[in-house]
């Protein structure tokens, strides 16, 4: 068996009890207490994730705007004058999703951080295509990578003293650079905080400074249910090589605004017939149970399946995202071993700013 | 975690088996178990009146992350379910050998519990 990788955290998870599981060759926790505390802890409180299992890149030289435009689905001119990250996705050629990505720009530098189950194929699709705008890609194995989330984040991370008090300012999506750590107001739980690129000699001391402002430390398991009811996709999930964006609740990350921009998946994409394509739709069971990915759905024009599905603590219901067939209305059927048992149907965002 | 009370037999799956002093057998699943299963959210179990053959599954259990078979140590008829786990299935967690009960059988063979564990050896089936 191969040695699993460890983050720079991997000896202070294992000190707080913490369970560690093999996530895409990486040891990881996935719980620290109980995954409903830990929830509820970053939906009332404020939690910190290790997230640095997660593959970072830099970019130096060359044309690196005209390289994003590209690979990059979204547009890179929305934030190339400005202090920004941006999601979206890369397509290969198919319009099939390679993965998906934040790209941050500040102080004419972009960082990119994108999942870690395909570190390697995207480091590879990256060095391919940044070779024509003369563009090196730096992959920065030497960063981890933090969040710190919940409503209380930002008092809890300034009273730290350990990151530049210029956070607060930062909109939903800005980020700043202060030397090599990026600190960014983005996150994969719905509510507002940051997250921190930063020197993997640096994440020590701040996840104990951050531990001593009582945040609580946060597994794998609370950040899947955390994004699940915040309505975001999980790549290998809730999309893959095989969907295109626009059946992934992913059509407002495709750019196709300036015409003259062809970036690797267009012409496919152009060819969708959205009108006819599947969707990506939020389920929330009526019923006792609990949906899991597999699980079949029906409805009055067609049929689907559960992709991500868990228990909500927040809603204290069972919610997923499904793939369905358009014309679905507001409720329909799922199949849980044998039984059928009544779902609605609703927007994939069940909470906004961690609210129902 | 906890002792395991000495009056328990085991499968190596996990589930115990407790005679009770009018014959009839109360079924849980351990103490291990629901340690590594997590916050337990949901619980589906037999039907009263249902039998079931030995070590096939009687009931499941469903933590945020997983769903999990739970089979029956022994044969028998099941004649009561654990009325608390559909409003509070995290009894299982707090409680696993006493309150988060699953369901109580009138065995068909008392004498398959001689083919189940002691709470030693389970003990040392869990620290492999």
């Amino acid at each position: 068996m191969i040695q699993p990788n460890n983050t720079a955290l991997h000896a202070l998870h294992i000190d707080l009890g913490a369970k560690m599981v093999n996530f895409a060759q990486w040891e990881m926790p996935i719980t620290y207490s109980s995954l409903i505390k830990e929830h509820h802890a970053v939906r009332k409180t404020a939690g910190i994730f290790d997230v640095s299992h997660m593959a970072v890149f830099d970019f130096d030289g060359g044309d690196q705007i005209g390289f994003f435009e590209k690979i990059f689905a979204n547009d890179i001119k929305k934030i190339a004058n400005e202090n920004k990250a941006l999601y979206g996705v890369m397509l290969n050629e198919d319009g099939g999703i390679l993965d998906d990505l934040i790209v941050y720009h500040a102080d004419d530098k972009f960082r990119l951080v994108s999942n870690c189950s395909t570190r390697e194929q995207n480091f590879d699709w990256y060095k391919k295509h940044a070779v024509d705008f003369g563009v090196e890609v730096v992959e920065r194995k030497d960063m981890g990578i933090l969040a710190i989330q919940g409503p209380q984040a930002m008092e809890k991370i300034l009273a730290m003293n350990e990151i530049s008090p210029l956070v607060k300012d930062l909109e939903p999506f800005g980020c700043m650079f202060s030397n090599e750590h990026l600190y960014a107001r983005t996150g994969y739980t719905g509510e507002d905080g940051l997250e921190l690129i930063v020197p993997n000699d640096a994440i020590v001391n701040l996840w104990e400074k951050a531990l001593a402002q009582g945040c609580s430390p946060i597994g794998l398991g609370a950040r899947d249910t955390l994004r699940l009811e915040a309505g975001l996709n999980l790549y290998g999930n809730d999309m893959t090589i095989n969907n295109h964006p626009y059946e992934s609740n992913l059509a407002w990350t495709v750019d196709m605004k300036d015409e003259a921009r062809d970036f690797i998946g267009k012409n496919a994409l152009l060819k969708v017939d959205r009108d006819a394509s599947q969707k990506i739709i939020g389920v929330v069971l009526k019923d006792r149970g609990v949906l899991r990915p597999g699980y079949e759905i029906t409805h009055s024009q067609g049929k689907g399946i559960i992709l991500s599905g868990t228990y909500s603590p927040t809603l204290e219901t069972s919610i997923g995202l499904a793939r369905v067939d358009q014309g679905h209305g507001d409720t329909g059927e799922v199949m849980i071993r044998n039984n059928t048992l009544n779902v609605d149907f609703v927007s994939p965002r069940f909470l906004r700013q961690g609210k129902i | 975690m906890g002792d395991i009370p000495g009056d328990l037999k085991f499968l190596s799956s996990h589930e115990w088996v407790r005679v009770e002093p009018d014959g009839a057998v109360t079924i849980g699943i351990s103490d291990h178990a629901q340690d590594l299963l997590g916050d337990i959210v949901f619980v589906e179990l037999p039907e009263i009146g249902q039998s079931i053959d030995a070590e096939t599954d009687a009931a499941i259990v469903e933590s945020v992350k997983a769903a999990s078979d739970v089979y029956s140590p022994i044969s028998g008829e099941v004649t009561e379910v654990n009325p608390m786990l559909e409003d509070q299935p995290e009894i299982i967690n707090s409680s696993p050998y006493e309150d988060g009960w699953f369901y109580k059988m009138i065995p068909s063979d008392l004498g398959e519990i001689e083919n189940l564990l002691s709470p030693e050896d389970y003990g040392e089936v869990c620290e492999d």
